[in-house]
């Protein structure tokens, strides 16, 4: 890190680069764009499936909204999808076991047959 | 064994006729039989920058229409013997000739040429399927613009999906002063982004224009201009030698560049 920072200083000093420059904009927003122009994904699909995926963790853990990330990364013409979904807490219960909880704790009546199949 | 090569580029404009009339002309330089395909059909150019246009006869289409024989149609350079043209038909469109066609002809060529070098039109429609129908290998060429690094990738996809394996790309019109201070993408920042072979860098030089005006291409010259000389190391790259990149920052070799690139390990 260290070291990155020292040539990254040496970069600077003697050529003038720096991240505002229009090059390094430009190879950001065609690696951005080539991720998704080479998985052939259309922006519904890809929200499609965002929502999908969040929808199936979010039903086994907490998940923090704020610092979700969700984006296709392309690298030597492979694509990636890459989430990251931090965790804020584990759910109490498996959520089948939840849904078949008496309303009523007291009660000690067997558990609703109809939720034995799924 | 004779080399079927396609040169495409996806975007219009990013110097594919240029290069094909550079590349082929070099290559026949050094000795090697080399036949030029204009698979541009209605949009023909590379018999312009050849300077042959006064002397095309008959085109691919008569060929394909059995009016006449291959032989009658192929123009050959008289400045530089091995290099023959096939032009493309100016007055019938995209939809004049198919891929099965293309790829007779391309295979009846590879029998007497050691290059058989086919110009694709601009797009990814039936134009573009037509041209790369019997190559073997592809060159790319994009120049270091979004949009032309963008229609290189799809054009890399589009040609990996067709079987063609063996595809090397050409960065052209690079001007080394804006890649010095960032404003323009380097050639590595390109091949990081499309992650396939480099087989040339050529710089924008104002004696491409020239060229094209007189109808000879730049690798003609006793003593090419720079892009002259990019060219010919690229056909030289072509035929397999290890020719190293051309150092375009050579005028700018100061002190301080040198003490720059000893310190950061970058040219």
């Amino acid at each position: 890190m260290i070291l990155l920072s020292i040539s990254e200083f040496f970069e600077r000093l003697f050529t003038g680069k720096s991240a505002n420059a229009s090059g390094t904009k430009v190879k950001q927003r065609l690696k951005f764009i080539l991720a998704y122009d080479r998985a052939a994904l259309t922006p519904q699909m890809f929200e499609a499936i965002r929502q999908e995926i969040m929808a199936v963790v979010s039903k086994y853990v907490e998940l923090d909204q704020d610092s979700l990330e969700f984006r296709l990364e392309s690298d030597n013409r492979l694509t990636a999808l890459v989430a990251n979904l931090p965790i804020r807490g584990i759910k109490a219960k498996e959520p089948s076991v939840l849904e078949v909880e008496p309303l009523n704790p007291d009660l000690e009546s067997p558990l609703p047959t109809q939720n034995n199949g799924g | 064994m004779s080399r079927c090569i396609v040169i495409t580029s996806g975007k219009g404009g990013v110097g594919k006729t240029t290069t094909t009339a550079n590349l082929g002309m070099a290559l026949a330089k050094l000795g090697r039989k080399v036949v030029l395909v204009d698979a541009d059909f209605g949009l023909r150019n590379l018999d312009l920058l050849l300077g042959l246009e006064n002397r095309v006869v008959y085109t691919a289409l008569e060929v394909i229409a059995r009016e006449c024989k291959l032989d009658q149609a192929l123009v050959k350079d008289k400045r530089q013997p091995n290099l023959s043209l096939l032009a493309a038909p100016q007055t019938r469109n995209k939809t004049a000739i198919t891929a099965a066609h293309m790829k007779a002809l391309v295979e009846v060529l590879s029998r007497h040429y050691d290059y058989v070098l086919v110009d694709s039109p601009a797009g990814i429609e039936t134009g573009f399927h037509n041209a790369i129908a019997g190559a073997r290998e592809a060159i790319v060429v994009t120049t270091p613009e979004i949009a032309a690094v963008r229609d290189a990738d799809r054009v890399i996809g589009l040609l990996e999906a067709n079987r063609i394996k063996d595809i090397k790309l050409i960065v052209n019109r690079l001007r080394p002063a804006m890649v010095k201070n960032n404003d323009m993408m380097s050639v590595d920042d390109i091949l990081e982004i499309l992650s396939i072979k480099l087989l040339g860098v050529i710089p924008e030089d104002e004696q491409v224009i020239v060229s094209t005006n007189r109808g000879e291409p730049l690798v003609l010259a006793d003593k090419p201009p720079l892009a002259g000389i990019a060219y010919q190391n690229t056909a030289q790259r072509l035929e397999g030698a290890e020719v190293p990149l051309l150092d375009l920052n050579a005028a700018s070799g100061s002190f301080f560049s040198r003490l720059q690139r000893w310190l950061i390990g970058k040219s």
